[in-house]
């Protein structure tokens, strides 16, 4: 049986990474109170919703900052930067530049934007192992942030939110956490999806569950601790595509993991779902915290559908240089709350304003 | 449309890169041809740290075009810790919680957008330190 394991022929690592949140937060008691006179129950207690001089761009740039402030490497020596996202500021026009430019990676850079729903970053952070496991490059950064968008009234309202986070993939020797594999499982599934020029996607409804999210995640999350030759007690931190805070502790369970693993990068009640940014930001709330040895399973999901699944060992390193940039947590607390009012013109909902 | 404007103020707008004067060592933002401190040319490039503290501030209710959308909004001179003080919006803070002297630091933001099918134009604004934010 040939291994669907990807693996690259030079051991790489984390050598960097940071989250952004904005401030704000709508929450899901106020859509209710817009469109349903207040009830019914609600898949998460608030989400993060961005100022009105933010955007994907703005959140990729914060969150890499951070990355690279950890990292403790010039920008001149990335040699990538790959922003995964469905929410581009521009249809034409990478982001992944922007973000290049501002952080004085250009030009000698591979600048590109990607797009697999909520698990454009996962794959960008595949692509990047295999950037550096193939010794093209040293560094390589890839990047998952989305300002999502809900229709007014839709069941994605009261979690379509905005957040990112970056990592810098390099060789293992130097990271704070070193990647021990990592595979895909990906069919054509259509659970959600925009076409091109639409304002709002649309979804399947129930068909978003069982043979799309958990289908998916389970099948990848099972393959990878085969191949790996891992259950699930050998994983300290796991963390999953979180669209609402059912579904990811479902996943779990059907899994084996229990809520100490789970819980600390489960962060969708808090902040809501930040689409390419969901896993990987559960991921560096749990780099904050996480010690030297702890092992985490990571897996993504994207609708359309796949998952990526990653076996991450941390390092010793990552005690002397995760307090470099602000914790995701840090991100988390400063939080201002806003009504639908407020959350309508922020989101550029209301005509001729 | 000056899409060729904006894009020789890139690097002002998105890393912060003034000049430091060769002669006297001032750092100047924004950068010019001619050193203000001592009058001898200047062109060696040079990035601000992107903290600072804020010199004076006020709120705009009557924006100038393009930043209507944006309103109200704290407006601000900045002190940057290499000297130097430019005018940059605050953001991410509210005008109660500004004070003369608080410190800052550099944000890469929307500065304004040239109509629904024109360029976005991305720059710099102040706001106050995340950690501090939160202790």
């Amino acid at each position: 049986m040939p291994t669907h394991l990807l693996t690259p022929t030079r051991s790489v690592g984390i050598t960097g990474y940071g989250a952004y949140v904005p401030r704000y937060r709508l929450p899901a008691a106020e859509v209710a109170r817009m469109w349903t006179g207040g009830r019914g129950g609600l898949p998460v207690r608030e989400k993060a919703v961005p100022g009105l001089d933010e955007d994907t761009a703005t959140i990729a740039i914060e969150a890499a900052r951070n990355a690279l402030a950890r990292a403790g490497i010039d920008p001149q020596a990335l040699r990538a930067i790959w922003v995964g996202s469905e929410s581009h500021p521009y249809a034409v026009k990478p982001t992944s530049t922007i973000v290049a430019e501002a952080l004085g990676a250009v030009p000698y850079v591979q600048a590109g934007d990607w797009e697999f729903a909520c698990k454009a970053g996962t794959e960008a952070m595949q692509a990047a192992i295999g950037f550096v496991g193939s010794s093209m490059a040293d560094y390589a950064m890839c990047i998952g942030a989305d300002t999502a968008q809900g229709r007014p009234g839709d069941a994605l309202e009261y979690t379509a939110a905005a957040g990112g986070a970056a990592f810098i993939i390099g060789p293992a020797e130097g990271a704070l956490a070193v990647i021990q594999g990592s595979l895909s499982y990906v069919t054509d599934t259509p659970d959600f999806w925009r076409r091109a020029g639409a304002e709002y996607p649309s979804h399947g409804q129930r068909f978003t569950g069982e043979p799309a999210y958990f289908h998916h995640i389970t099948s990848a999350a099972k393959a990878l601790m085969a191949e790996m030759g891992t259950k699930p007690e050998d994983y300290r931190y796991a963390v999953f595509h979180q669209p609402n805070l059912k579904f990811p502790q479902r996943v779990a369970k059907m899994l084996g993991f229990t809520p100490e693993q789970y819980q600390t990068g489960l962060l969708v009640g808090e902040i809501g779902n930040t689409y390419s940014g969901s896993a990987m930001v559960g991921l560096t709330a749990i780099l904050d915290e996480a010690q030297p040895g702890d092992r985490i399973l990571m897996v993504s999901f994207g609708s359309g559908a796949g998952s990526d699944a990653f076996d991450i060992r941390v390092t010793d390193a990552i005690l002397s240089r995760r307090d470099n940039a602000p914790r995701t947590r840090d991100y988390i607390a400063r939080r201002v709350e806003v009504d639908y009012g407020m959350y309508a013109r922020l989101r550029g909902k209301l005509k001729n304003a | 449309m000056r899409v060729a404007g904006h894009w020789r103020l890139k690097r002002q707008r998105l890393t912060l890169e003034g000049e430091v004067c060769p002669s006297c060592r001032a750092p100047l933002f924004p950068p010019r041809d001619v050193c203000p401190e001592c009058g001898k040319p200047a062109a060696t490039p040079y990035t601000f740290s992107g903290r600072g503290t804020v010199y004076a501030f006020t709120t705009v209710y009557e924006p100038p075009a393009h930043f209507e959308q944006y309103r109200p909004y704290l407006l601000a001179l900045v002190k940057l810790e290499e000297g130097p003080i430019l005018t940059a919006q605050l953001t991410d803070v509210d005008p109660e919680e500004v004070s003369i002297g608080m410190p800052v630091e550099m944000v890469t933001r929307r500065l304004t957008e040239e109509g629904e099918e024109g360029l976005i134009l991305y720059g710099y604004k102040f706001r106050p330190l995340v950690r501090q934010q939160v202790a």
